[in-house]
């Protein structure tokens, strides 16, 4: 009784709270989601940057390639942004739940970095390429 | 250019595919081990470095992450991207296969799609050939 006797005020409220987490929510979802696609893309630019390993290996040892990789600024701003997505998605998860966040972030997160690969790194994301990143995006949301 | 892979870069993306999920794995186990860690338990955190299979997790995933560095070197990152999903597949199918789990149609259906976006991307050159990207490749736009 005293459950029912509470419910009118509760559902007078519900909309507006609803709207609000629900842009919580969202925001959060979405920079989670550019934080993993501007680390993504920033390291794929820096080691197009530091070239083929195998061959800077061959060159200049394996230490030689790691230093060519930890000296890489681009590289570098990359993993660190990777490193706070880490530490942002375990916020983000603690804020909306697991069953929105997680398939919302995979996929926006896998269009975002073809979207930004076409026109940040100038890759040729042909058709091919475009169906993959939608099979991605759609089989991830329907696997999580 | 470098439009087809070695048997060593498909050695590559295939560490990149199993240690992804191995990694979270071991991981997800230990810190079960090691107990719920949150504001006030932060101290759990270092006695987690003790845990066998955090170590492992720690390990794998510090694999993973070097395995997906050497794969961009020398490939697109839309042609990685599938080979970073299919991480989801093998979990799908180690969790179906080894634990019995019971995967639903929908997630049948997705196991489907990550492997058909694999093989539209498979099949295509894995770097794209452009005269900017090129100068990049050679280190002048560093």
């Amino acid at each position: 009784m005293s459950l029912l006797a509470a419910s009118p005020p509760a559902m007078a409220t519900a909309p507006v709270f609803v709207a609000a987490s629900a842009l919580a929510a969202w925001s959060a979802i979405t920079f989670v989601s550019v934080l993993a696609i501007v680390g993504e893309v920033m390291i794929a630019a820096g080691m197009r940057q530091v070239g083929d390993l195998d061959e800077v290996r061959a060159q200049s040892g394996l230490p030689g390639a790691i230093r060519a990789v930890l000296t890489n600024a681009t590289f570098v701003i990359g993993a660190l942004c990777m490193a706070l997505n880490f530490f942002a998605m375990l916020f983000a998860l603690s804020m909306t739940q697991l069953s929105l966040a997680g398939p919302a972030i995979g996929a926006l997160t896998y269009v975002g970095n073809a979207v930004a690969a076409k026109f940040f790194l100038h890759e040729n994301v042909d058709h091919r390429r475009w169906l993959a990143t939608v099979f991605v995006a759609v089989g991830v949301v329907l696997l999580r | 250019m470098k439009h087809t892979l070695k048997p060593s870069q498909y050695a590559v993306l295939l560490s990149v595919i199993i240690t992804a999920p191995a990694g979270d794995a071991l991981l997800a186990r230990g810190m079960r081990q090691v107990g719920e860690v949150d504001l006030h338990h932060l101290g759990l955190l270092w006695h987690a470095l003790f845990n066998p299979y955090v170590d492992g997790g720690i390990l794998l995933l510090m694999g993973f992450f070097a395995a997906y560095t050497v794969a961009l070197s020398w490939a697109d990152l839309t042609f990685v991207m599938p080979a970073t999903a299919s991480s989801y597949v093998v979990i799908a199918l180690l969790g179906h296969f080894l634990l019995h789990e019971t995967l639903s149609p929908s997630r049948w259906a997705g196991v489907l799609l990550i492997v058909c976006a694999v093989g539209f991307v498979a099949g295509g050159p894995s770097r794209t050939e452009h005269p900017a990207l090129d100068a990049m490749d050679s280190g002048a736009a560093l």
